[in-house]
């Protein structure tokens, strides 16, 4: 490579190093920003604020959901398996909302730590797999190894 | 190492010459692609144990979002030989691809909104992937909108190049937001290292939409290329050599 160009290289190097670090610093700053939502734990250490409007995101607690018999209303417990959070929402749930299922809710933190939402989002992970599939490994008692397993790998 | 062959490229007529014999295969390779793959995912793949049918848009989605990344990481590699070794040539494939990576950009955000309200509950959520495919979408705008602003072809080339190459650090922050924060997008399905979070007969035909799509962006880069080198060529012997062949063969058929 002849040195006009190296030299060029090395200026559009530089430039790009130089975008690249303003970015990286300005994102770690904001780091707390960005995120989408507060986890439990985090909620329970005081980290999220008290009063205003905020996303808490976690897995719906097995056999936490409470239907109300004559109303939209349910509580239901969110935990990231550390710390849990109860939240109480009015309206109706995602298709994909089910007790172990991942979500995202918004609504403000009342006095007790209670969340009463009026968003509730579902998440999904990013595994797929056949209804028959589903059945078998139900059946087959490896479901519960499968889902900690696909935990695991998520932590 | 022999470097000939990228030498070559700064030639406009060998450029020409050597696209003009891809592209049929490139074509017939796209449509047989994506034909398959449509039809294999969209009628014949298992349908998803939570998501029933609506997770078969994955097959649209998933390699609009593929292509526009590597679209843009080509756009800056382009950009970055267009000004270390001022080659025409990769002016030309910044400014023609752009409108493409465009397009498939606007193809991923809108699939992932449709797929993302019967599943998550709403079209749209701030979180750090969507919002950073939304940055690339405007970088793209970007370059497409410096091309067409500045009517000098060596300042639109260099000034092209300099977006390309300084947006490509949006790259690695789409490709790992869902790692770095929490966001309502779920992690990757596929990596390099590890083997995919869905069975075979799921993401063949996926797979075999991404290389549709690869192939299917290859053939029309080619043709928008080949089409803006006679242009910018209109002058020069053999593009008047090459118009006449083709006028002639018009004529004779």
């Amino acid at each position: 490579m002849n040195p006009v160009r190296k030299k060029r290289l090395f200026i559009v190097l530089a430039i790009l190093a130089g975008f690249g670090i303003a970015l990286a610093l300005a994102l770690s700053a904001l780091q707390q920003n960005i995120n989408l939502f507060y986890s439990p734990t985090q909620i329970a250490n005081g980290e999220a604020p008290q009063g205003t409007r905020i996303r808490a995101g976690g897995m719906v607690e097995m056999g936490s959901v409470k239907r109300s018999g004559d109303s939209l209303e349910t509580d239901f417990v969110v935990t990231d398996g550390v710390k849990s959070v109860t939240i109480r929402y009015s309206g109706i749930l995602p298709d994909l909302f089910r007790e172990g299922q991942g979500i995202v809710a918004m609504g403000k933190l009342d006095a007790q730590g209670l969340l009463v939402a009026d968003e509730v989002l579902a998440k999904h992970d990013e595994n797929y797999m056949p209804p028959e599939v589903m059945q078998a490994l139900e059946q087959s008692g490896m479901k519960a190894q499968y889902q900690n397993g696909k935990q695991g790998g998520a932590e | 190492m022999n470097w000939t062959w990228f030498h070559k490229l700064g030639s406009p007529k060998w450029f020409y010459q050597i696209s003009g014999s891809w592209l049929p295969w490139l074509a017939i390779a796209a449509g047989v692609l994506l034909t398959v793959g449509l039809v294999w995912g969209l009628a014949f793949a298992p349908a998803d144990y939570q998501q029933g049918n609506s997770f078969r848009i994955i097959y649209i989605h998933v390699p609009a979002a593929f292509l526009a990344q590597s679209i843009y990481v080509m756009l800056a590699v382009a950009g970055v030989v267009g000004m270390v070794w001022k080659m025409k040539i990769a002016d030309v494939a910044v400014q023609q691809a752009a409108p493409i990576g465009a397009w498939m950009t606007v193809i991923a955000l809108v699939t992932g909104a449709i797929w993302g309200k019967p599943t998550w509950g709403t079209y749209w959520v701030w979180d750090a992937r969507l919002t950073s495919m939304l940055i690339l979408l405007f970088l793209y705008f970007g370059v497409i909108a410096l091309a067409q602003a500045i009517s000098n072809r060596d300042s639109a080339a260099k000034a092209c190049a300099v977006l390309a190459i300084v947006g490509v650090i949006n790259i690695p922050i789409i490709k790992y937001s869902v790692e770095w924060w929490n966001t309502l997008h779920q992690p990757a399905s596929f990596s390099v290292i590890e083997r995919p979070t869905m069975p075979v007969e799921m993401w063949l035909p996926l797979l075999i939409m991404v290389l549709g799509f690869y192939c299917f962006f290859g053939a029309v880069l080619l043709l928008r290329m080949r089409l803006e080198v006679l242009k910018r060529e209109a002058r020069s012997s053999w593009v008047r050599d090459e118009v006449t062949k083709t006028l002639n063969a018009e004529v004779v058929r």
